[in-house]
């Protein structure tokens, strides 16, 4: 019988099949980030345990390390504690690899994994963070869990899991010149909603996929969390298999060979049958930006804000008239008179090479607006930001008005000192446009890097495809 | 974990859909390190005026008199009535922690977040599902009804209304079996320790990049 990636990718990884169906997965990566795993190692700790396999295990401080003054270390005490204990408990454990606060690799955890070589296909891959669905780029099977999951992965690395059913989001057609994986994943978001994906494990395939790049694709699988699937994932094809040669951590020699023929069987077979299939036209996505606190909440830029009597359900009305007082917005406002206070280019969804390209190629030559307070430009990791600066990408952003920081998480859930004040709005390339998300009282819309560059040059949203 | 098997519990409606783990507990109470106090933030923005930062004492801010959960009429509920998509967002176990540690046992609503609702399990919290007309029905009663109890049945996998209407909910069998003993998953795993064991070597010789 044909065989959905998802099928391949789970039967891979079956250890033990409770009655009920409940399987036990054996679990290849398993990255560790400050804020959700001091009560595992903890709970490791109590129980007299020790973790199963380090070798597994890749780590790095991300979400609560500042962006700039890195020479005054982490001022906030509560922040470094964790920072700290983080570092004590993988001292303690071991891991294949560690990157601390301050090391050249140091970074957001979904974007050093695969620039490492750390994330490859076939593997299982869990963190305690949502979006560890940007794994999925390279056929991974890769979701985020829970702090007492992460602490079962290190005590058994194993997960007990109950299959999902299997969606393919196929995607036709070439996307429009200045639209980016990130509008596509905001319309599809749009189209099926924050829970469209709920229970379901989602492929993105079609011609439109296999065209993106491996960071479009990470930016895109990112993002299937925000249609309620924990898993989002692409099937194996040339781009990843470049993408990963020669990466640190990547296999070397023979190894090689036999990874890549294994990687090779990566695919849905032609046949396979799936419990959803969604298609997307690709031509039909123009530039989008949310105008609500939830993902879904979306339109592209040449829309207008809508009005709660657009909707016929009445949770749904009341929700949306909700969503527009907390952001401050006038039903049937065209969205590209909304201005902005500060802009925010980075995190795990967009903050790769690519993006800064992307933002940079909008920036050159041109200057934030001044009614535009800060512009921050925060890099994935070291490695980005090193290859950024090789570019030349950090002159363009800094004689923009820019501000290039160091790597991290930042402004996108605001645990360091990164964040909004409250009644600010912000064109942020992020995931979550949540009441409070980037700051108490904060408004986030979220966009493309192209889009955020454009709306910080412009001081308010416009179409990034008068800019280029 | 601590077991669930029955309870009668005191019902609040919190009547928005979409409720993500930001706002169930927002992101500067996760500095924590520990897994226990996080209850006097759940909710910490709609349910305060001022603004919540860990080390405040609660006990001395303003509650927000609108919000639902802060009415005295809902004081020491332990089922918490919710609407679709309940827990979506980040990952954080916070969110059950802090429910949890508040006071709630049990969640009812139409549907949840699928890291949410594992999550929840863990914790020795329940959430419920059940279809949108019968949960539009409960909002319809809690909110009608002062002291709105309901009673969860989580052996026989019913809830019952006061009118002794019995809705019958849906549960995996291996997380009610953990739920009602209250076992420690980790330790019901390490009973197939051999076969992962096993399952580990036969991958280190077919998949030898894995294992780097």
């Amino acid at each position: 019988m044909p065989k959905t990636l998802y099928d391949k990718l789970w039967e891979d990884h079956v250890v033990h099949v409770e009655e009920d169906g409940t399987a036990l997965l054996y679990i290849d990566r398993h990255l560790v980030h400050e804020v959700t795993s001091p009560q595992a190692f903890e709970g490791l700790r109590l129980a007299g345990r020790k973790p199963w396999r380090v070798s597994s295990i890749v780590a790095t401080a991300d979400h609560n390390t500042p962006t700039d003054h890195w020479d005054e270390g982490i001022k906030d005490p509560i922040s470094r504690q964790q920072v700290e204990t983080l570092d004590a408990n993988i001292h303690e454990s071991g891991a294949l690899a560690y990157f601390p606060f301050r090391d050249l690799r140091q970074g957001i955890v979904h974007v050093i994994g695969p620039e490492n070589g750390a994330t490859l296909p076939g593997m299982t891959v869990v963190c305690g963070d949502s979006h560890t669905s940007t794994h999925g780029a390279f056929a991974c099977l890769a979701h985020g869990i829970g702090t007492s999951e992460v602490e079962h992965v290190l005590a058994t690395q194993c997960l007990l899991q109950k299959k999902s059913k299997a969606m393919l989001v196929k995607v036709d057609g070439a996307l429009g010149r200045g639209v980016s994986a990130k509008d596509l994943a905001l319309a599809l978001i749009g189209r099926i909603g924050t829970a469209g994906g709920t229970g379901y494990a989602i492929e993105f395939g079609g011609s439109t996929i296999r065209a993106l790049s491996m960071e479009g694709r990470m930016t895109l699988c990112n993002m299937a969390i925000e249609a309620g699937a924990r898993v989002g994932f692409i099937a194996v094809d040339d781009t990843t298999i470049n993408y990963l040669k020669g990466r640190a951590f990547a296999p070397l020699g023979d190894n090689w060979d036999r990874a890549v023929a294994h990687w090779r069987t990566l695919v849905s077979d032609a046949g396979a049958r799936f419990d959803a299939v969604v298609e997307v036209d690709a031509r039909s996505i123009l530039p989008q930006v949310t105008w609500g606190t939830s993902p879904e909440m979306v339109t592209d830029v040449k829309g207008r804000v809508p009005a709660p009597e657009d909707f016929a359900d009445p949770v749904k009305r009341e929700g949306v008239e909700r969503a527009l007082q907390y952001m401050g917005l006038t039903p049937r406002t065209p969205i590209d008179r909304i201005a902005v206070d500060k802009v925010f280019i980075g995190s795990c969804t967009n903050s790769r090479i690519e993006d800064l390209r992307a933002a940079a190629a909008i920036a050159k030559g041109r200057r934030k607006a001044d009614n535009v307070k800060l512009v921050l430009v925060v890099p994935g990791s070291g490695l980005v930001k090193r290859q950024a600066e090789a570019e030349g990408l950090d002159k363009i952003f800094i004689a923009a008005g820019f501000e290039w920081r160091e790597p991290g998480c930042s402004m996108c859930l605001a645990m360091n000192a990164d964040r909004l004040e409250p009644g600010e709005r912000c064109a942020s390339t992020s995931n979550r446009n949540f009441e409070g998300r980037q700051g108490n009282g904060g408004r986030t819309h979220l966009v493309s890097p192209a889009m955020a560059a454009t709306a910080a040059i412009a001081g308010h949203f416009a179409d990034v495809r008068e800019l280029i | 974990m601590r077991k669930f098997t029955q309870i009668d519990g005191l019902v609040a409606p919190l009547d928005r859909a979409n409720v993500d783990t930001d706002a169930i507990i927002p992101k500067q109470f996760l500095k924590s390190i520990k897994r226990s106090g996080f209850g006097p933030n759940a909710f910490d923005e709609w349910r305060y005026l001022d603004h919540g930062e860990p080390g405040m004492d609660n006990a001395k801010r303003a509650p927000n008199p609108d919000f639902v959960l802060n009415q005295p009429r809902y004081q020491g509920a332990s089922i918490l009535l919710t609407r679709e998509n309940f827990g979506c967002g980040s990952s954080r176990e916070h969110a059950p922690w802090a429910l949890e540690d508040y006071g709630f046992r049990a969640l009812i609503g139409p549907s949840f977040a699928d890291i949410f609702f594992n999550n929840c399990f863990k914790n020795g919290l329940l959430p419920i599902r059940l279809p949108a007309s019968e949960v539009e029905a409960l909002f319809a009663l809690v909110q009608a009804t002062p002291g709105f109890k309901l009673r969860i049945d989580l052996d026989a996998q019913t809830v019952t209304r006061p009118d002794g209407k019995a809705l019958r909910f849906e549960v995996d069998a291996f997380r009610k079996y953990c739920l009602l003993n209250g076992f420690d998953d980790i330790g019901l795993t390490l009973r197939h320790a051999d076969k992962i064991r096993d399952f580990e070597a036969r991958r280190r010789i077919e998949q030898p990049w894995l294992f780097a």
